[in-house]
């Protein structure tokens, strides 16, 4: 029976039409370039900053001295895993030094670096990597929320610290970093959704470095980039050379801006690359060739740096040397200390588990104590 | 002297009252959740805050459970108090992953530095007719996690007291409520609210000579019907109630069975890698010497939680009980 066909209903049946439908944003301007966005070797780089290159590079520098060495830490059994971000240190420092000091970092585990840069003390950076069970610092202090090792879970936190803050009427903005691998977490998704809902002021910023592992971009999406994901969460999506480190300083400096000045957040797919494996334990070749690899050396972000302030005269041999010089420094230090035993109380394990420690855990401290006393004993 | 007007009131009543008296007193304490504003929750337990706090207090979050908890985390990161509301048991297990992961070890992998004042609350339990994903009993998955607080009460006064004391506590807690006890009335005066009840006690809610029946939440008022129809056959029940999973109160519990020599755990969850197994084993392990018999369990099958129609043959009432008490007149051998 068609509505016509209704009795009576030919005359009286006047539906009234549903609104038209319209997207309730422009996704225009919120798509990103289809071309990463690049400062260095052009036009661009001429109106940059020679103070600021110039800091980006001694942090450059120091951040690959940084990743060698705790590598090597990694061979001489000092560390227990570490993954380097060399390459990608234009990213990592680029992204630290965005920031104010009242605004708050969320690192993944790769993320040493950045928070390195932001003046964490090297050794403590690596407090979770070395086996310790505790990150080393205080968060709040540095505002540095501790590595994240679950993938994509710390970008929610960002969130909800950043919507916190507005709420409280500070203009604090939180950056989040991600690997490629992550944006496939559901995590990263409910972060997006929360973030844009709520115009809370957060920068993702995800470092696509070609690989989840052994995993390839392609494997892991079949979306035309990561910056396009943001269009469907209602924020803008910027695509950056992750290698350049003035880029990806200007893009994140306006993205934080934005969220600083109520914005909302913004996604940023830096497109780098991962020299080394994916961590110490693992085995590149088994899945990627060394003639790709060799593509990305070629773009390697300190060569890019170097060759645009020596090319302006800001750098020379000896700005060089004393770079260098300033890094070996750190990475001296680094090494000494991280030579020193750690130092662990095994009774620390049940200090802050709680606020009050339960019954049941001051009787299996109390078990361990007497482990320890009579291990004392027989020495 | 005055008696102060001493009304019924509801326990989802009482839970949304602590949670605005903690909202007034502190502007810290933020709600969020799936339909906890204009709706006031699926069970109306976030009823007018919204209204009374504004939505930036209390805030329909987007569908999303890890995002609700995640956002939580980072919300305390920032020094407030947030209560999130997970509509059903069921529906908290994709915020597993920042409970474990992050909500229950930030302590303690910040030394202290970072402590989460974040409040879970988890409507949970079967006998309200639910459709599957709308009854689980998921306590054993959240006492299996350090860093997490696990308390459950069965009275409209401890629904009240407890909910204001995690709201208070520097720790994360997973308040489970027991959704069938939601509408159940006792005399609580909303105007005169009982006292903020300090998580981790257990409470001895009828005393008794011949047995101890040891439970929590939806569990309490069956074994206090238990304990009822036991006595005219002889049966002397204690029954504890023990309100706080994690921590555990051994104290008030052990101190019961070895005064009875007996116990039975009652809950509704499974019973396989249940909390009837933990408890009984601590009971056993500190008692031994008291008992007269095992510490037996009565449990939910170990089923996937059944459909509403059927759900009467799961849940453990009263004669399940007391045929758990009868198999008390242990002899060696038997
Ligand atoms: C939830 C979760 N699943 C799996 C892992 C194991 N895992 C560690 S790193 C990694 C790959 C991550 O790749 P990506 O996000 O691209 O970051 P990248 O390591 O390249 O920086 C995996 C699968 C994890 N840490 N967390």
């Amino acid at each position: 029976m068609t509505v016509q066909e209704l009795p009576g209903a030919a005359s009286a049946y006047r539906p009234t039409p549903p609104p038209a439908w319209k997207p309730r944003t422009d996704p225009t301007p919120l798509l990103p370039d289809p071309e990463p966005y690049r400062v260095l070797g052009t036009e661009a780089a001429a109106g940059t900053d020679p103070e600021l290159l110039l800091r980006l590079y001694a942090e450059l520098v120091r951040g690959r001295r940084y990743n060698v060495q705790a590598t090597a830490l990694t061979k001489q059994g000092r560390l227990a895993v570490y993954p380097s971000s060399t390459g990608q240190e234009a990213c990592e420092v680029a992204a630290a030094l965005a920031l104010e000091e009242r605004d708050w970092l969320f690192p993944s585990y790769r993320d040493t670096l950045a928070a390195v840069a932001r003046g964490l003390d090297p050794v403590q950076a690596l407090t979770l990597l070395r086996g310790d069970w505790h990150t080393g610092y205080d968060p709040r202090e540095h505002r540095i929320a501790p590595l994240c090792t679950p993938l994509a879970t710390q970008l929610p936190h960002a969130v909800g610290l950043a919507h916190a803050a507005r709420l409280k009427g500070d203009d604090v903005v939180a950056l989040a970093m991600v690997g490629d691998g992550g944006t496939s977490e559901g995590d990263f998704h409910e972060a997006l959704n929360f973030a844009a809902v709520w115009r809370a002021p957060v920068v993702f910023l995800v470092q696509n470095n070609g690989f989840a592992i052994s995993v390839p971009l392609a494997k892991q999406t079949a979306a035309p980039s990561l910056a396009h994901k943001a269009v469907g969460y209602g924020m803008p999506g910027r695509l950056v050379d992750g290698n350049d480190a003035a880029a990806v300083h200007e893009v994140l400096g306006e993205a934080v801006a934005r969220a600083r000045r109520g914005g909302g957040p913004t996604l940023i797919e830096a497109v780098t690359y991962r020299i080394d494996a994916h961590t110490n334990a693992d085995d590149a070749t088994r899945y990627r060739g060394e003639a790709e690899v060799e593509t990305w050396r070629a773009h390697d972000p300190i060569r890019l740096l170097e060759r645009e302030l020596t090319e302006r005269g800001l750098l020379d041999e000896d700005g060089i040397r004393a770079a260098a010089d300033a890094a070996e420094t750190m990475a001296a230090d680094l090494r000494e200390r991280m030579n020193a035993d750690a130092v662990l109380e095994p009774m620390d394990l049940f200090e802050h588990v709680y606020a009050e420690q339960t019954s049941q855990l001051r009787e299996q401290a109390a078990q361990l104590r007497a482990e320890l006393d009579a291990e004392g004993e027989a020495r | 002297m005055t008696t102060a007007a001493v009304k019924p009131a509801s326990m989802a009543q009482a839970l949304q009252r602590a949670m605005r008296d903690a909202m007034a007193e502190d502007p810290a304490v933020h709600v969020l959740g799936e339909d906890v504003g204009a709706l006031g929750g699926v069970f109306r337990v976030t009823d007018g805050l919204a209204k009374e706090f504004g939505e930036d207090r209390c805030t329909d979050t987007p569908l999303a459970e890890a995002g609700i908890l995640g956002t939580a985390v980072g919300m305390a990161m920032y020094g407030l108090r947030p209560v999130v509301e997970m509509q059903f048991d069921a529906f908290a297990y994709p915020a597993f992953e920042q409970l474990i992961s992050h909500v229950a070890r930030m302590r303690n992998r910040t030394r202290g530095g970072m402590p989460l004042p974040i409040t879970v609350r988890v409507p949970y339990g079967g006998g309200i007719g639910g459709v599957e994903h709308h009854s689980d009993s998921s306590e054993a998955y959240y006492m299996a996690t350090p860093g997490l607080h696990v308390v459950t009460p069965s009275t409209v006064d401890d629904a009240y007291g407890l909910l204001r004391a995690a709201i208070a506590s520097d720790d994360p807690v997973v308040f489970l409520e027991p959704k069938r006890l939601y509408w159940s009335k006792a005399q609580w005066s909303p105007d005169a609210p009982s006292a903020v009840e300090p998580i981790g006690r257990a409470v001895v809610r009828r005393t008794g000579r011949s047995a101890t029946l040891i439970t929590y939440g939806p569990s309490v008022p069956v074994c206090m019907e238990a304990a009822e129809a036991a006595a005219a056959e002889g049966w002397d029940l204690e029954v504890v109630d023990l309100r706080s999973l994690v921590p555990f109160d051994d104290e008030t519990v052990c101190a019961s069975v070895r005064r009875t020599g007996r116990a039975v755990v009652v809950h509704e969850s499974t019973g396989f890698g249940g909390p009837g197994g933990e408890i009984a084993a601590r009971v056993t392990e500190r008692c031994f010497h008291h008992l007269e018999a095992p510490v037996l369990r009565v449990a939910g099958f170990d089923i996937p939680y059944p459909p509403p129609m059927l759900e009467r043959h799961h849940l453990p009432g009263v004669d399940r009980v007391l045929d758990a008490v009868a198999r008390l007149q242990w002899e060696a051998g038997s």
